[in-house]
């Protein structure tokens, strides 16, 4: 501990910290541009100076790591006169055209301008101009407003781990650009526009839209991927404007994925406004109570065991609860929420779960990862990884495709048969995995969904007892989810029951005729031309690939329409909130499974949504805790034996289009040509 | 875009001799070096396959090596002539008569700073203070400095590189080093005739 003295308080802080850190801590705000405390430190903007006692001139506080005794002064004329000093020069060549910059009203140098700037610039030659640069369809560039404070070049290089961007030039000639012009490469890019503190990185499809304060803020939570970054969703004009980070130390940390940000524009498009019914073989509107009874004829005249019931990747828990509920009171057993075939099923938590935590991953010391691309499924846990990672001693073993996860890894080869040489302790990575005290594995999609998943996760879980990932205090065995809604889906319990069919098994049977009603709520990810001649009714909020081939559609509400429970890939319940109203006639979607039980004659005990979150609790008690991770019990799971040899598949070729609000949005679809191949950029939906 | 580029196993040895002086992992401390090494096997330039080739060499990331290139005057990302001309202009040199003898490299070659001649043969570039101001005005040509000009002897010495001679470097008015250009004025006790000094 270092003792200081701060504008006459005493104060003690940590040894090692800096004396913009000490300051904050005695609660002194420091002005600065460069320095941001996610980042390696720059010094380079000059904003942060203090009066530092025996120092001639005034110092840069990011810069200075805290000494015992040190007297620092934030509010001394000096101090003022070299803040205005750095200001005047900082606007020397900045071109000052708040009025038409995107950043108006949320810029740093705006604010701090107010605080330090003069009324008249001194400077009576010419503004230097920079052109601007191509950094893809999703960051515009206005170079000429750069204050070269580089924080955009140090988050792609350390946090990003894609190193494209540099400053190019010396002196007044200096720029941020990168190499060949090119657009940048990373999943976790749209960050830099938070990170710049002026107005020379915006967001392309937000520009020009709003002004900060015509927007309602709304705190959220994201469901693009399992890992329920939070968000804040701006809206205006009862649309969503623009999607941006919240901070969560246990989560994202402060950022978001490129897809979370800029997905958003798909909310306004392909959205299922009314109800429809097919007539004819075309689908009309109609309005609720025809559509309601509609379906219900049918879904009452069927026989319990000929409907089936599957919930998609974006379902928030209260509707699967209450399709959970509607299909037990009916009396049909084929309900299952695994599009993708995951033989994940329920039971033992840890065994579906991302036990170790997302920041827990800082703790490990070792990490094998089976069948995943964590970039493309998760890109916060990939980029939690990476932390990890730059922190050093930290070994990544990788069995599955060669993919780029941003850090160096082992790749031991693509074959579900090294992960049974693995828990037989017969491969080199064995070693490694032996020296560490906290070792990690991550199972993902292209690994546990497979035929043979089951025995999959059993040898999985064989690796993590027998090395030491499933002891007290520690546990290292991870399943990395790729949907919003799988792990909530999973702790409600939405699998077949005993003599229930999956997925599969409900395709086939629509296929063969012995199912005559499907319920998908809100799902799109199967080939929809296997559901035969059975009834379909779409419950959803985007005309993707269920709703084409629906018979009725049930118009729903998407994450930020609806205040609605999402478990991310932790087994952390969280809660989205509601920032604009449903288009037209759609509704929430546990309001319209309670109308149709209703309609059914079966109504279900919940009438308030506070009903539903205590039904929810009921069926498994961990909805009760909103937002904390309950560690799960280490119980048996998967199936032993040594899965088929044989490679693990990829399961995201488009990493840009991945679900159907995804798949609406122009944005995506522009990032999906400027970075896929146009092999990779083929969604299935396509022509 | 540019062809293949590698170094040739005489530059690739005396690359390698420059980064096994740096500690295991630390091999882009030589970056400098290798970048000099394989501008001069490309004819004065890196190219995009050069940068792309010592970025390989020292596991660098491209923005690293183009960030050195661009901040160092004597590293160039676009073609040159096959002889650098670099007229310093700064104050002394200015003072000297800089001024008339970039005019006179640009009308011997024919191009304004920062051009290269139709035939390749020389890039015109000004230069900031070379360091040698004692002997000012100086035009550093290639790896020489050719010091105390006057335009006629700048035209005659780019005369004799067109004709591909190689004259003499130094000092164009005879004197030695820095040494004073008419006798000496100061510690005359110590000085020999038209000589360096005695003892020290």
């Amino acid at each position: 501990m270092a003792t200081l003295t701060i504008d006459g308080t005493e104060i003690e802080v940590e040894d090692g910290i800096t004396v913009l850190q000490a300051c904050e801590e005695a609660g002194i705000e420091i002005p600065r541009f460069c320095y941001h405390e996610r980042l390696s430190i720059a010094g380079n903007c000059r904003m942060c100076l203090v009066e530092m006692e025996r120092s001639p001139k005034p110092i840069a506080s990011c810069a200075m790591p805290v000494g015992n005794g040190m007297v620092i002064r934030t509010n001394t004329p000096m101090v003022q006169k070299a803040r205005q000093g750095v200001m005047e020069f900082l606007l020397i060549n900045h071109p000052l055209d708040c009025p038409i910059c995107d950043q108006g009203g949320e810029c740093d140098l705006q604010d701090q301008a107010m605080a330090y700037g003069f009324d008249r610039s001194r400077f009576a030659e010419n503004k230097r101009a920079v052109p601007d640069k191509d950094f893809g369809p999703l960051v515009e560039t206005h170079m000429t407003r750069c204050i070269h404070c580089t924080r955009c070049i140090r988050f792609v290089t350390e946090v990003a781990g894609v190193e494209e961007l540099g400053a190019t030039g010396r002196g007044e000639h200096m720029e941020v650009g990168t190499y060949v012009e090119k657009a940048l490469t990373s999943e976790l890019s749209g960050n830099i526009i938070d990170l710049c503190p002026v107005g020379a990185l915006t967001s392309k499809p937000y520009a020009f839209n709003a002004r900060p304060w015509e927007l309602a803020k709304t705190e959220s939570v994201d469901v693009m991927d399992a890992v329920g970054s939070n968000i804040r969703v701006d809206s205006r004009d009862g649309e969503v404007q623009r999607v941006i980070p919240l901070l969560n130390e246990d989560i994202n940390e402060e950022w978001i994925s490129d897809k979370a940000r800029f997905a958003c524009d798909g909310l306004r498009r392909q959205r299922l406004d009314t109800p429809y019914l097919r007539k004819d073989g075309r689908l009309v509107p109609a309005n609720w109570s025809e559509a309601l009874a509609a379906v219900a004829e049918r879904m009452g005249k069927a026989a319990p065991e000929r409907i089936a019931a599957i919930a998609g990747d974006l379902a928030d828990c209260e509707a699967m609860a209450m399709l959970k509920d509607l299909f037990t009171a009916l009396g049909s057993p084929h309900v299952d929420a695994r599009q993708e075939g995951a033989r994940l099923t329920g039971g033992a938590r840890a065994g579906y779960l991302f036990n170790t935590t997302i920041a827990g991953i800082e703790e490990a010391d070792a990490c094998l990862v089976v069948g995943a691309d964590p970039r493309r499924e998760a890109p916060l846990v990939n980029a939690r990884l990476r932390k990890r990672h730059s922190m050093g001693g930290f070994r990544v073993g990788l069995i599955g495709e060669p993919v780029d996860l941003t850090y160096r890894y082992d790749r031991l080869g693509n074959d579900a048969a090294l992960l049974t040489d693995i828990a037989a302790g017969k491969h080199a990575f064995c070693d490694v995995l032996d020296a560490a005290e906290r070792p990690m594995i991550a199972v993902g999609e292209g690994a546990f969904a497979r035929a043979d998943g089951a025995r999959v996760l059993g040898t999985a879980r064989a690796v993590a007892e027998r090395f030491g990932m499933a002891g007290d205090g520690w546990n290292g065995f991870n399943v990395l989810h790729r949907a919003a809604a799988r792990v909530g889906a999973l702790d409600l319990g939405l699998v077949p029951r005993e003599g229930g069919r999956d997925v599969e098994g409900i395709l086939s049977g629509a296929e063969n005729g012995e199912i005559e009603l499907v319920y998908l709520l809100g799902a799109d990810e199967f080939d929809t031309s296997r559901l035969g001649a059975a009834f379909v009714v779409y419950q959803g909020h985007h005309g993707d690939a269920g709703a084409m081939r629906a018979d009725a559609i049930l118009p729903g509400a998407a994450y930020t329409e609806k205040e609605a429970t999402y478990v991310n890939l932790e087994g952390r319940p969280q809660r989205t909130a509601r920032a604009v109203h449903p288009p037209g006639e759609a509704r929430e979607d546990w309001r319209i499974l309670r109308a149709l039980s209703e309609a059914l004659g079966k109504p279900l005990p919940c009438d308030n949504v506070d009903q539903v979150r205590a039904r929810m609790a009921e069926i498994n008690p961990v909805f009760a805790g909103i937002g904390s991770v309950e560690a799960a019990a280490w119980e048996p799971f998967g199936e032993d034996g040594s899965p088929d040899p044989g490679p693990f598949g990829t399961v995201v070729d488009n990493y840009y289009m991945t679900d159907p609000i995804s798949r609406s949005s122009e944005t995506m679809a522009a990032c999906a040509r400027a970075f896929l191949s146009p092999a990779e950029a083929k969604t299935g939906t396509d022509g | 875009m540019s062809e293949a580029f590698a170094l040739t196993p005489d530059n690739k040895a005396k690359a390698d001799a420059f980064i096994a002086r740096y500690p295991e992992g630390r091999q882009a401390s030589a970056v400098l070096v290798v970048l000099d090494i394989a501008q001069r096997q490309n004819g004065g330039w890196l190219s995009p396959a050069a940068v792309e080739h010592v970025a390989e060499m020292l596991d660098m990331a491209q923005i690293r090596i183009y960030e050195i290139i661009s901040f160092y005057e004597m590293l160039h990302a676009e073609p040159v002539g096959e002889h650098m001309v670099r007229v310093c202009t700064t104050t002394p040199c200015m003072l000297r008569g800089s001024t008339d003898i970039l005019e006179a490299c640009k009308g011997e070659l024919g191009v304004e700073v920062g051009e290269t001649t139709g035939d390749g043969k020389f890039t015109l570039t000004e230069f900031e203070c070379l360091g040698a101001c004692v002997n000012a005005p100086i035009v550093w040509i290639d790896d020489d400095y050719y010091e105390d000009l006057d335009p006629e002897k700048t035209v005659a010495i780019l005369k004799a590189f067109r004709a591909g001679e190689r004259p003499e470097a130094g000092s164009q008015i005879g004197r030695r080093g820095s040494e004073p250009v008419g006798d000496w004025t100061s510690l005359t006790e110590f000085a020999a005739p038209g000589g360096a000094r005695e003892g020290a």
